[in-house]
């Protein structure tokens, strides 16, 4: 099995167990770099796929939440080769199947990426357990090169689509994503704090009858109410800014995870 | 995406330039440029595009740009005779004289293009990010005149040391925002103008003000500003009977040099020195001078040479001019240096600061610090090429640096 199928397969398994997946975000090394294994493997457990976040400088897709988790992490030292030797390590702690885990993949900004090294990345990510990469400043027409590297090691490269996406790029966007689409609910950065409009539903229905691969709606999304608003549209739920801010407060992760399905 | 190529690669480069080829359907100057943006401003960057490739050929609409050119910014700009400083350093230096463009710089050249593009496109506001404040000021007059609402995002270090340019953005109707994220200069307004825009890539355009970015905007920045070049290149060959030896501008993500340098780019004898700033130094974080010591990456939008560390991290920069303090540099001077068609070098702070000086008591005219960094390298020409003829860009006046000023060449004065 390519590693980028256990993607699909986690998301088919929650949606036979009712729910939309829960997919689960966090920025590498937030809140302390020390504890990031342990920290992963609780989001690990109770989430359905997790995106591991690399920090860099200038997060332009995202808000103010993980701009500040990306520079506390940054501010301890948290580079890309001390995320993929961690998650090998993680990787490797858990005899297989001894726990229900998450598969992992990596979400980067392009520049963190090309430099490790573009022709030695997917073997690392392989080593390190990463089913697939999220770049979201890598639109695909220029995502070539990335994209063919990761595929000869069978890891997904996921692409993004928005309410303002055309029809027949939700089209092609969606026939060239692997892992799964992710979906942005709305114009605008990660984190911000607002209702779902009820148009969006309807894009929703659009990608979702195109789409040859899950759904997942990413951006803005806090709570319960939410994903239950989400559920019959799309194939999971990515939740980052308001994971974040719950270990910005210090609270349990997995207890907050769970409070959403 | 390799930096490194070999000398037929180089000179297959160098051929391309030379037969106006970039930048190429994909938004490329040779390996360099394209377009990293979020999928959300990909419909946005399109329509833009289809914009500039409509209206930068329509003779309507390039007749309104020359005429505000003309009447409401002033131009041609004109250019003037150094007899001081060319007896002083030996050169005959000329100086295009960008300071005397209405707001004060070369950046209201940009300004006014993009507001009429935007107007052109239907967008209902125009936001901008600005590091002098010189953007910023040209971009809140251009709006007032052509009746679009602005916001401009400036980092709050660059507020406090440009606060006249502040007051002046202001007055001319701008929303100005503080950016507090990031190193608070140039680079984290440019990212919170995008964020801006993500948030509403329909109605909102972003009028951008150097010539960095995703495509068209590299390509879109050089071709409003090279009116600078085409001006100067008529103005020296009227006045002297020859083109220049030399070509000299500051740096930054190089509007004014790319505009002053594109119009002469085919003159195979005329040789070209862009002069970015060197700060305090040449350790990392000590300049911004992205050419001198960046490696290849992406950042806001396109592959350049870039400040950063060995994990992709871009780097704090450091120079006295706001308007040259940005870690990253246009595409296209990354390609005219990797061909060698330009030649670039670090002017550092010290340097920059006394040729400021020297300008100001020889020639009756206080340029901006980021110009005075391409008079810096015009005396650094004039020592090694004596009697050579110079064309320097004085991209701006140094009203605006008098905070700057006053801390540093002034300092126990007043």
């Amino acid at each position: 099995m390519a590693p980028r199928d256990s993607i699909g397969h986690a998301i088919c398994s929650a949606r036979e167990r009712g729910g939309p997946a829960l997919v689960a975000y966090i920025t590498a090394g937030f809140p302390k770099k020390e504890s990031f294994r342990e920290l992963l493997g609780a989001v690990a457990r109770t989430a359905d796929l997790v995106e591991v976040g690399v920090p860099f400088t200038d997060p332009m897709a995202d808000g103010t939440t993980i701009q500040r988790s990306s520079r506390a992490s940054l501010e301890q030292g948290v580079s890309l080769k001390w995320i993929l030797a961690e998650l090998e390590a993680f990787s490797n702690e858990a005899p297989a199947g001894a726990e229900r885990r998450a598969p992992l993949l990596l979400m980067s900004y392009l520049n963190p990426l090309l430099a490790f090294g573009i022709e030695r990345l997917p073997d690392a990510a392989a080593k390190a357990g990463v089913a697939g990469f999220i770049v979201p400043d890598l639109p695909y027409e220029e995502c070539d090169t990335l994209r063919a590297a990761l595929d000869a090691r069978g890891i997904a490269l996921v692409q993004f689509v928005t309410p303002v996406t055309p029809l027949d790029r939700v089209k092609m966007l969606s026939a060239n994503s692997s892992g799964f689409l992710y979906a942005v609910t709305m114009t605008g950065t990660t984190g911000k704090n607002v209702e779902v409009p009820p148009e969006v539903f309807e894009y929703f229905a659009r990608v979702k009858e195109v789409s040859p691969v899950p759904v997942c709606a990413g951006f803005g999304i806090r709570s319960r109410a939410q994903v239950a608003k989400l559920a019959p549209h799309v194939d999971g739920v990515i939740v980052g800014s308001a994971l974040v801010e719950t270990l910005e407060r210090g609270e349990d992760p997995s207890a907050f995870l769970q409070s959403l399905r | 995406m390799n930096h490194a190529m070999n000398p037929s690669e180089r000179e297959a480069l160098f051929e391309n330039v030379m037969n106006d080829a970039y930048p190429d359907a994909r938004g490329r100057f040779g390996p360099f440029g394209g377009r990293y943006v979020p999928e959300t401003l990909v419909p946005a960057i399109e329509r833009l595009q289809a914009g500039v490739d409509r209206y930068l050929r329509d003779p309507e609409f390039l007749e309104e740009f020359h005429a505000e050119l003309k009447s409401w910014i002033g131009r041609p700009t004109p250019l003037t005779y150094a007899p001081t400083l060319s007896k002083k350093w030996g050169a005959q230096i000329w100086l295009k004289r960008e300071d005397l463009a209405h707001t004060g710089a070369h950046k209201i050249n940009n300004a006014v293009g993009q507001v009429l593009l935007a107007k052109k496109l239907g967008a209902k506001r125009v936001i901008a990010e600005t590091g002098a404040g010189q953007h910023g000021v040209a971009s809140a007059a251009a709006c007032a005149r052509l009746g679009m609402p602005c916001t401009v995002y400036m980092g709050a270090v660059d507020m406090d040391r440009q606060a006249p340019n502040v007051g002046r953005m202001k007055l001319l109707g701008a929303t100005v925002v503080p950016v507090t994220s990031g190193d608070q200069t140039l680079r984290a307004a440019v990212d919170e103008a995008l964020r801006d825009w993500v948030s509403d890539p329909n109605g909102t355009y972003y009028c951008l003000g150097s010539a960095v970015g995703p495509h068209p905007y590299p390509y879109l920045v050089r071709e409003l500003q090279a009116v600078i070049g085409r001006e100067a290149r008529e103005q020296i060959v009227a006045a002297t009977g020859k083109l220049p030896d030399w070509v000299v501008a500051c740096v930054g993500g190089g509007s004014n040099a790319i505009g002053l340098f594109h119009p002469f780019v085919k003159d195979r004898t005329v040789q070209m020195l862009g002069l970015e700033a060197g700060g305090k130094g040449t350790g990392l974080g000590e300049n911004a001078a992205s050419l001198a010591y960046g490696r290849p990456g992406v950042l806001q939008g396109s592959y350049s040479l870039l400040l950063q560390d060995e994990d992709g991290q871009v780097q704090e920069t450091h120079s006295v001019s706001a308007g040259l303090d940005y870690p990253g540099v246009g595409p296209e001077h990354a390609l005219l240096m990797t061909i060698g068609r330009v030649k670039y070098e670090a002017v550092n702070d010290d340097d920059a600061l006394a040729a400021l000086a020297e300008c100001c008591a020889a020639e009756g005219i206080l340029p901006a610090i980021e110009s005075a960094h391409a008079l810096a390298g015009a005396k650094r020409l004039a020592v090694q090429h004596p009697g050579a003829t110079v064309l320097v860009g004085l991209s701006g006046r140094g009203d605006k640096d008098m905070p700057t000023l006053q801390r540093t060449l002034l300092k126990g004065q007043l």
